[in-house]
């Protein structure tokens, strides 16, 4: 239950909004956090929580792409096919992602480990092709850094190639001993 | 090439500057509103930011101090500032840069436009998949609080404002402003009947107004160095200041470039960005992000303001610039960005949710080779049909891609139609089918 668990937090988001329904949005993100995705038994605890009907909570759950309702891999690779990226190669790296796991836009893989997804536009069109993984964007990817990228998150669930504060072109380094 | 002073991207620019609290306030941040706070009246910040031109970086272009002023002025209730930071518009990404690269610059702005409006709750909607602008918003949120800055009795006045990170859930049509203030309060993100107005009834119904980040991020500087100081830089009088450019697509150098308004795409491609990669001709442009049509080679020299570019039959929109090298497939490249309109569009009005899915099939047969000539009048009258019938501008944005590639490359779409005929494989699908 999310109550037992996170009452000091979701008494801190409440105190943000005059109306509760506000909280709406932060208590499922809350939800996918705990159990990967957002489950019938949260959205009714959230209905309780917000004194909403549970209908109330199904309809903006299921109108946002990024809440989950189904679970999906403990990586949730998303790679964006929107023009800019496509203009750059995005079909392609769909191609070697498929190929390389042995999956198809919207399948996971056996052991659960990656999800593949395809998305729109997710802000990073100059520096595409590019994809999300989870919480961290990658961009500029080529087939080297996306074998990387694969063999870091299945090693240690995490890869130093993630992008950063944004900012492109690239800022003049710091002087050493300014 | 040319160089221009930055102004949002000054800061970020100096090497090593990470955003922080600190960096800021020596780089002479918090200065605005420290100048204004308690002695300077509201309505005349607001006078200031009018008198400065400056216009919304969200798409529109609506002037912002004019915006301001049409809150209600003897309004006793509560008064909301959302900022815009859902940034969606394919070809867009400067928000995420000012946003993770000095997140202050914005706050400061926010804390000048709640004091103008009269505003002691903001809300920052960003997308969610900017989860790393998030936080770095949410951690310059507490160092801000910690500092007195934001919070109770601001800088030590008797002004109290409050700003949140609110996340969205990945829904373009949340960009939109009253959709933002539905997903804001906890529902679908489908956009608003307008009027009434934000400016009246907007975020829990009370008097709201919701501008871009890129918009507010202006503020400290408009305030620090005067309205007359803004109004000389860009193509005045209509279009001031500069603007964070987002150029993508085929060129050497792709990347937000900060340039006064008023100079050429010419230069913008060829010169900061660099050009285009492998030196190939360029074909074609979108000047505004997805939703302004397709422009070509011959209006390279056109101007990059408001007025310039809508006068070339387009408009600067959100300031994404992707650019076409010779060889791109126009009709692949109007159906790619129709398919995005299709998976975006929110269904509440039945032109442009049952429009995309037609036009997204129809264009779809066409690009696979088994269209047919009356395709391209289908097209253009099922285009006619949506822009200007719907609840929000998404329906005049959703058709310019076809549109203008069907006015500027309509012999493209008739080679391919007619592989189709010569093929033999005419065989038309049944319009308004599941895909
Ligand atoms: C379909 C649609 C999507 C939009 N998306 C955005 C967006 O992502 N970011 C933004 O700042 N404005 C967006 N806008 C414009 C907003 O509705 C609104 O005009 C803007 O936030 C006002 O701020 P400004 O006056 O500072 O530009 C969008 C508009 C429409 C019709
Ligand atoms: S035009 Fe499209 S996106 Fe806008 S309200 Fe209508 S259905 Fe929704
Ligand atoms: S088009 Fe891929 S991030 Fe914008």
């Amino acid at each position: 239950m999310l109550q037992d668990k996170y009452k000091n937090e979701i008494d801190d988001i409440l105190s943000r909004y005059p109306v509760k329904r506000s909280a709406l949005l932060p208590l499922l993100y809350m939800a996918q956090r705990e159990q990967g995705y957002v489950t019938e038994a949260a959205m009714q605890e959230i209905a309780g929580i917000l004194r909403l009907t549970p209908p109330q909570v199904y309809e903006t759950a299921t109108f946002y792409t990024m809440l989950n309702l189904k679970p999906v891999g403990t990586f949730h690779l998303q790679v964006c096919k929107s023009l800019m990226c496509a203009l750059v190669g995005s079909d392609t790296v769909i191609g070697w992602i498929s190929a390389k796991l042995g999956i198809k836009p919207g399948e996971t893989t056996p052991d659960k480990l990656f999800t593949l997804s395809i998305v729109e536009c997710l802000a990073a069109c100059g520096t595409g092709p590019m994809m999300q993984v989870n919480d961290d964007y990658y961009e500029r990817l080529t087939e080297e850094k996306l074998d990387r990228i694969l063999a870091d998150l299945r090693q240690t669930g995490t890869c130093s190639l993630k992008t950063g504060p944004f900012m492109w072109p690239e800022p003049a380094p710091a002087k050493p001993g300014a | 090439m040319p160089k221009y002073e930055p102004i949002l991207l000054k800061n970020m620019l100096q090497p090593g500057y990470a955003g922080s609290l600190a960096e800021y306030e020596r780089a002479g941040g918090y200065q605005a509103i420290r100048k204004v706070l308690g002695k300077v009246n509201p309505a005349d910040v607001t006078a200031v930011v009018m008198k400065s031109g400056l216009r919304g970086r969200g798409g529109a272009g609506f002037p912002t101090g004019v915006k301001w002023g049409f809150l209600p002025k003897d309004y006793q209730g509560p008064r909301y500032l959302c900022c815009n930071a859902d940034e969606s518009e394919p070809g867009t990404f400067k928000d995420r840069q000012l946003i993770e690269r000095d997140p202050h610059q914005l706050l400061e702005g926010m804390l000048l436009a709640c004091y103008a409006i009269g505003a002691a709750s903001s809300y920052i909607y960003i997308r969610g998949e900017f989860v790393l602008g998030a936080k770095i918003l949410e951690q310059a949120i507490n160092d801000a609080r910690a500092a007195g800055y934001v919070g109770k009795n601001i800088f030590g006045s008797n002004t109290s404002i409050d700003i949140w990170v609110h996340r969205g859930a990945g829904a373009y049509i949340c960009g939109e402003e009253t959709a933002l203030l539905e997903s804001l309060e906890g529902k679908r993100g489908l956009p608003r009947v307008k009027p009434p107005f934000p400016a009246t009834h907007g975020l829990y119904n009370k008097p709201t107004v919701v501008n871009n980040v890129e918009t507010l991020a202006n503020l400290p500087h408009i305030l620090n160095r005067g309205a007359e100081w803004f109004a000389s830089i860009g193509s005045p009088p209509k279009s001031t200041g500069t603007r964070v450019f987002c150029v993508s697509g085929h060129v050497a150098r792709p990347g937000n470039y900060e340039v006064p308004m008023g100079i050429t795409f010419r230069e913008l491609i060829y010169e900061q960005a660099g050009g285009m990669r492998g030196d190939k001709p360029l074909k074609a442009f979108i000047p505004g992000g997805a939703s302004a049509p397709f422009l070509t080679p011959e209006h390279l020299d056109v101007k990059l303001d408001f007025e310039s570019v809508a006068l070339a039959g387009s408009m600067l929109g959100s300031g994404g610039v992707t650019v076409m090298e010779e060889g791109t497939d126009m009709v692949w490249a109007a159906l790619r960005l129709m398919e995005f309109f299709y998976h975006e569009s929110c269904g509440k009005c039945s032109p442009c949710r049952e429009g995309s899915s037609w036009l997204v099939q129809i264009m779809r047969r066409i690009v696979n080779k088994r269209g047919q000539m009356s395709d391209l009048e289908t097209l253009t009258d099922l285009c006619k049909n949506i822009a200007g019938r719907t609840v929000c501008a998404f329906g005049d944005a959703e058709v310019s891609p076809i549109l203008s590639t069907i006015k500027h490359w309509r012999h493209e779409y008739v080679a391919m139609i007619r592989v189709a005929e010569a093929a033999n494989l005419i065989r038309p699908e049944p319009v308004g089918t599941k895909h």
